[in-house]
C-alpha cells in the first residue's frame, strides 16, 4: 500500500517540479510555442526533448526488466491501431490547448501558482472527461 | 529563475536552459513511474482514474497520489523563486479550454505527456500520430486566433 502511493507521488512531485522549472506552468510560453507563425518561442521544444532523451533510455532499461521494481508488473499500452478517434480527439486536444495554453499536466500543476484561475480549468477538463464517459454510456 | 536563463540567438523569449532542465525532470518523473511502478505517466488517463472518469488498473490511491504530487512539485519550485505569478485566461476562455481538453484527452488516449513524452520516446506509431496532430491543431488554433487578433491572455 505504501509503496503503491510513494512511487506516484514522487514521480507527480518531480513532474510538476519539471513542468514549472521548463515554464510549462506559464500559458504564454506554450502559446508562444504553439505561435510558430509569430514571435516563436522554442522553449517548449527543449522541455520535450529533454523528457523524451530520459523515457527513451527508460524504455531500454524497461525492455531489459521482468518487471518493474516497486509493482507486481508492467501494465503498458499494446494498442498500434490508428483509428478516427484518436486523431479526431486529439485534434480536439491540440485546440483546447492552444485557446488557453494548458494541457493537463500544467493545468493540475498551475494549482499551486494561480488556483483559481487553475481549478477552473481542471474542473471544466473533469466535466468534460465525464461527458466523454456519459456519451460513451458507461456514467 | 532569471540567474540561469540563458538566451538563445533569434529568439529573444526562450528559455533553452530551464526547458531542458525541466525536461529531463520530467522524463525522470515518466521514468520513475514506467521503472518503478510499472505505468506510463499520462497525466489526462491518471487524473481520469482519481476523479473515477476512467477504468484502468492503477489503484485509485495511486492516481490520487500522483496527482496531488503536480501541484507539489510546482509549489516547492515556486518556493524557491522570486519569479512573477504568470498570466492566465479569463474563466470564460478557461472553462472552454478546459472542456476542449478534457473531452479530447479521453477521446484521443492522452496528452503531452502520455502521448508526447511516453509514447513518442516508444516510437508508438499512435503517439507519433496522435501528437503531430495536436500540434497541427495547436499551431492553428494560435494562428487563427491571432490573425482575428483575439488576444487571450493578460
Amino acid at each position: 500500500m505504501m509503496r503503491a502511493t510513494l512511487v506516484p507521488l514522487a514521480s507527480g512531485t518531480i513532474f510538476g517540479a519539471g513542468l514549472t522549472i521548463g515554464g510549462m506552468t506559464d500559458p504564454a510560453r506554450v502559446r508562444g510555442f504553439l505561435d510558430l507563425f509569430g514571435a516563436w518561442d522554442p522553449t517548449l521544444a527543449f522541455v520535450m526533448g529533454g523528457a523524451v532523451l530520459v523515457m527513451a533510455l527508460a524504455w531500454a532499461v524497461q525492455r531489459r526488466m521482468q518487471r518493474p521494481a516497486f509493482a507486481e508488473g508492467f501494465s503498458l499500452p499494446d494498442r498500434n491501431d490508428l483509428t478516427p478517434r484518436l486523431v479526431g480527439g486529439s485534434a480536439l486536444f491540440g485546440v483546447g490547448w492552444g485557446i488557453a495554453g494548458l494541457c493537463p499536466g500544467p493545468g493540475f500543476a498551475a494549482l499551486a501558482i494561480a488556483p483559481v484561475s487553475a481549478a477552473i480549468f481542471v474542473a471544466a477538463m473533469l466535466a468534460g472527461m465525464l461527458l466523454v464517459r456519459l456519451m460513451e454510456g458507461r456514467g | 529563475m532569471t540567474s540561469f536563463e540563458l538566451g538563445l540567438a533569434g529568439f529573444p523569449d526562450a528559455a533553452p536552459l530551464p526547458g531542458l532542465i525541466g525536461g529531463l525532470l520530467i522524463g525522470l518523473a515518466a521514468a520513475l513511474m514506467l521503472l518503478g511502478a510499472g505505468r506510463i505517466a499520462g497525466v489526462s488517463g491518471i487524473a481520469a482514474r482519481a476523479f473515477g472518469l476512467a477504468d484502468s488498473s492503477l489503484p485509485r490511491l495511486g492516481a490520487w497520489a500522483f496527482v496531488i504530487g503536480l501541484p507539489l512539485g510546482a509549489f516547492l519550485v515556486m518556493s524557491q523563486t522570486d519569479a512573477p505569478t504568470p498570466g492566465f485566461a479569463s474563466p470564460v476562455v478557461l472553462v472552454i479550454a478546459g472542456l476542449i481538453v478534457g473531452i479530447g484527452t479521453r477521446i484521443g488516449s492522452g496528452c503531452t505527456s502520455g502521448h508526447g513524452v511516453c509514447g513518442m520516446s516508444r516510437l508508438s506509431q499512435r503517439s507519433l500520430v496522435a501528437v503531430a496532430t495536436f500540434m497541427i491543431t495547436g499551431f492553428a488554433t494560435v494562428a487563427v486566433m491571432n490573425a482575428l487578433s483575439i488576444t487571450v491572455l493578460p
